[in-house]
């Protein structure tokens, strides 16, 4: 029933799902400041262009926050600035297992089904936070 | 604590409302969106754990546990204030399970907004088919695992709308898209996805680590990773 326990380790906090790669996007004509809730000024037009961070929407395991990219009023992008557990942390993971995971392409498939797992919760906070960036670039 | 919880039972006339009645009960105790709730006025420090009902201490000693196993990763003050919902959910519904198994019920299914316990076969064609939800594409699954007394429950963050990918290498970022634990208690499967999704990529050594419970990791790379045991369980 229990995990064995190793020796605390410290682990990258930029890979959690979607944020990896996300977290410096290439600078645009009005960059925010990331994680710093600062937000360019509304452009005029229309069609919005830039970077846009999103409100800090907190969930029961933490906060999230999404910064959306705009070209001519589209993403192009939306990473993460804030997820669960982002934060300092004694953390612990086991350099020394070697796990054999059996590894397959992700797949795609419309089988008939009795019920569905999936997370609720988090993608919730995401798309709200989602919405206020996009809000924000109006 | 603001969610669906569905129901199902198969053959037989049981009595459901008495699993009902136990998670209305749960809410009213343990819901941080309530003032007046024994959780709430605990985490302000207005009463003591000896004031509340037996079941606060019963599912803080088990979060303090859990936090042990994870790493610290799974933390009932996560959000800094006290909160135990990450593991309420999943006990409450592991409880709500023995109440219909109590009533009688020999197959059903109770579906806590994407995290489900199954007990029996449904039909004659074979066990429950639980979907994985693919973590991109909101009407599709990644697999189809076929349960019977079992639980399943999955943690991730989705993104909607259009594929999101790194402008720098035009693939989806590195990381974790969904994490899917399945294994006898409901609880414990619903704290385990959970922190295992935040560990990001490395939760792939720590899910191999686990006994007596199976993992599905979905990786932002497109990359499906699971523990060999999950193989029995797999459909399709």
């Amino acid at each position: 029933m229990r995990a064995r326990l190793a020796p605390p380790v410290l682990v990258p906090l930029a890979v959690l799902a979607g944020c990896g790669g996300h977290a410096r996007p290439k600078p645009s004509t009005t960059p925010a400041e990331i994680g710093g809730a600062k937000v360019p000024p509304a452009p005029a037009r229309k069609a919005a262009s830039g970077t846009f961070t999103g409100a800090d929407v907190p969930t029961r395991f933490g906060d999230v926050q999404v910064q959306v990219v705009m070209r001519a009023g589209r993403i192009t992008d939306v990473g993460a600035v804030r997820l669960p557990f982002d934060r300092p942390r004694s953390q612990f993971i086991s350099q020394q297992a070697a796990p054999i995971l059996r590894s397959e392409v992700l797949a795609a498939q419309s089988a008939r089904i009795d019920l569905l797992t999936g997370a609720t919760f988090t993608s919730d906070a995401w798309a709200t936070s989602v919405q206020s960036a996009l809000n924000r670039a109006r | 604590m603001g969610m669906p919880i569905a129901i199902e039972v198969r053959g037989g006339d049981v009595d459901v409302e008495p699993a009902f009645a136990w998670l209305r009960w749960v809410d009213r105790t343990f819901s941080t969106y309530d003032d007046s709730s024994e959780i709430s006025r605990l985490g302000r420090g207005e009463i003591a754990l000896a004031d509340c009902s037996p079941e606060v201490d019963e599912v803080l000693t088990r979060c303090a546990a859990l936090r042990e196993e994870t790493g610290g990763y799974f933390s009932v003050r996560a959000g800094g204030s006290l909160d135990p919902c990450g593991l309420v959910k999943g006990w409450a519904v592991g409880r709500a399970a023995a109440l219909l198994e109590q009533a009688g019920a020999e197959c059903f299914a109770v579906d806590a907004a994407g995290d489900v316990v199954v007990r029996g076969r449904p039909g004659d064609d074979g066990p429950w088919r639980v979907g994985v939800r693919h973590p991109q594409q909101r009407a599709k699954v990644a697999a189809v695992l076929g349960c019977e007394d079992v639980a399943v429950a999955t943690s991730g963050a989705y993104e909607r709308g259009e594929h999101v990918l790194d402008p720098h290498t035009g693939r989806p970022p590195s990381g974790l898209l969904s994490v899917t634990i399945l294994g006898p208690d409901i609880a414990t499967a619903d704290a385990y996805a959970t922190a295992a999704f935040a560990m990001g990529a490395d939760a792939r050594f720590w899910v191999a680590g686990l006994q007596g419970y199976e993992a599905m990791l979905i990786t932002s790379g497109r990359e499906v990773l699971s523990t060999p045991g999950l193989d029995r369980y797999r459909i399709s």
